[in-house]
């Protein structure tokens, strides 16, 4: 998925809809938008809480390194480089828990580098 | 040294290929016929992944000793090995590139105490992913390369250097290239570290183009892949192409997406190194049947003084 410009990504198990984008633009304006940082080794907030039919534009920025920002059931996977804010759009469908990890090895705690998308019904 | 207590005879008898897996457990296992009834064109090598040479840490309390223990232990096996491979995760990883090349020597000093007359080597992430193998040619040589032994084409495939963990469009075509002279129905091992195939991609335990490889390989009837990286014994198949994951020699981790997070398995003192072990494969005179043994290290005895493993 990645170098494309807009994302397109759906998890019928996870009940979910992501759209991911690395350009600013394209967002309507009552989404709401979720900071996250990634550094060695942790995203914050680790845990992204969405509830049941709400779309969420996460904004993820690099604090150190390039990190990875995966989500193997959405099929989402962008790299989060240093200087840029990496866009990536969430519509929850339903409840449920979505892994996400760290997708570039970044050092002796990249294992450990990694949260869950947790949407409420 | 004795024969350690703890070997577990888990025999599989496999063919590359198409020829259907059978698991020791479902009736189809033989012992290892090396000593007795085996051709004498047969030949075995073994298999150790992911010895993290440098972790401290509660999952191995013993991690200074376990990879002399490992030596140790392939040493006392009654008839040596043609070659060892070890299949990725050497060290383990160090932001101090001078602490990561110390790593790498003193693990050299110390297999270099293996009898077997050759040793084969590959990166795992730890070794490679944040200098893109630098450190590892520096002291191993190439990331990727093949070799031909006693009519098997072995060819080592490099999906660490990549800190994204991939194989790459390069190298996938060195690889077309390598095979491309080889029959269809000519054996070929793969070694490589991450499995090529989507074994649990919510783990890392993949390749990010690990599918092309596979697309490539299917290419070949007799195919069969040993890996690292997931620090267990695990068993697979893509189409033709069968996969085997090997034991690791520093911490056991848990079946693939068993529980919610991926986690070192707690140290068992009362089972000492359960779960750690290495591998030996069988190849009869045919070339196209394999037979695995697991290895494990429980119950070795302790490892020897560490002048045994030379000054670093």
């Amino acid at each position: 998925m990645r170098g494309r410009s807009w994302i397109l990504a759906a998890s019928l198990a996870a009940a979910l809809a992501v759209l991911g984008a690395r350009a600013p633009s394209g967002f309507a304006a009552e989404e709401r938008v979720i900071a996250v940082s990634a550094e060695r080794f942790k995203f914050t907030p680790a845990v992204i809480e969405l509830k049941a039919g709400e779309t969420v534009v996460l904004e993820i920025t690099s604090l150190d390194r390039k990190h990875g920002f995966q989500v193997p059931d959405l099929n989402v996977d962008e790299s989060i480089e240093p200087g840029k804010v990496t866009r990536v759009r969430v519509t929850a469908a339903k409840a449920g828990t979505i892994p996400f990890h760290c997708s570039v090895f970044c050092g002796s705690g990249h294992e450990e580098m990694a949260g869950e998308i947790v949407v409420k019904p | 040294m004795s024969e350690p207590k703890g070997r577990r005879e888990f025999i599989q008898l496999l063919g590359f290929g198409g020829v259907v897996f059978a698991s020791g457990l479902a009736g189809a296992c033989t012992r290892l016929t090396r000593k007795s009834g085996g051709g004498d064109d047969d030949f075995f090598f073994v298999q150790l992944s992911d010895t993290h040479w440098g972790f401290k840490g509660p999952p191995n309390p013993e991690a200074a000793d376990t990879l002399r223990q490992a030596v140790q232990a392939v040493n006392a096996l009654p008839q040596q090995p043609d070659f060892i491979v070890f299949t990725g995760d050497l060290t383990h990883t160090t932001d101090d590139e001078a602490e990561r090349r110390k790593r790498m020597r003193e693990f050299k000093a110390i297999v270099d105490g293996l009898k077997a007359p050759v040793q084969r080597y590959m990166p795992g992430e730890h070794d490679a992913s944040l200098d893109h193998g630098k450190a590892f040619e520096e002291h191993f040589g190439a990331t990727h390369y093949s070799f031909d032994h006693k009519g098997i084409h072995f060819a080592v495939i490099d999906n660490v250097s990549d800190p994204e963990g991939a194989i790459g469009g390069a190298q996938i075509d060195w690889l077309l290239s390598d095979l491309k002279p080889l029959p269809a129905g000519a054996p070929i091992v793969v070694f490589t570290h991450r499995p090529l195939f989507d074994l649990a991609p919510q783990w890392d335990w993949a390749t990010k183009d690990g599918s092309k490889a596979i697309d490539l390989l299917q290419h070949w009837k007799n195919v069969t892949v040993f890996y690292g990286h997931i620090h267990q014994e695990h068993h697979f198949r893509t189409g033709a192409i069968a996969h085997h994951a090997a034991q690791s020699l520093i911490f056991p981790l848990p079946p693939p997406l068993s529980q919610p997070k991926r986690a070192a398995l707690p140290w068992d003192p009362a089972h000492p190194r359960r779960g750690l072990g290495f591998r030996e494969i069988s190849v009869d005179e045919s070339r196209l049947v394999l037979t695995l043994k697991e290895d494990s290290l429980e119950g070795v005895g302790p490892a020897q003084p560490a002048a045994a493993g030379g000054s670093y």
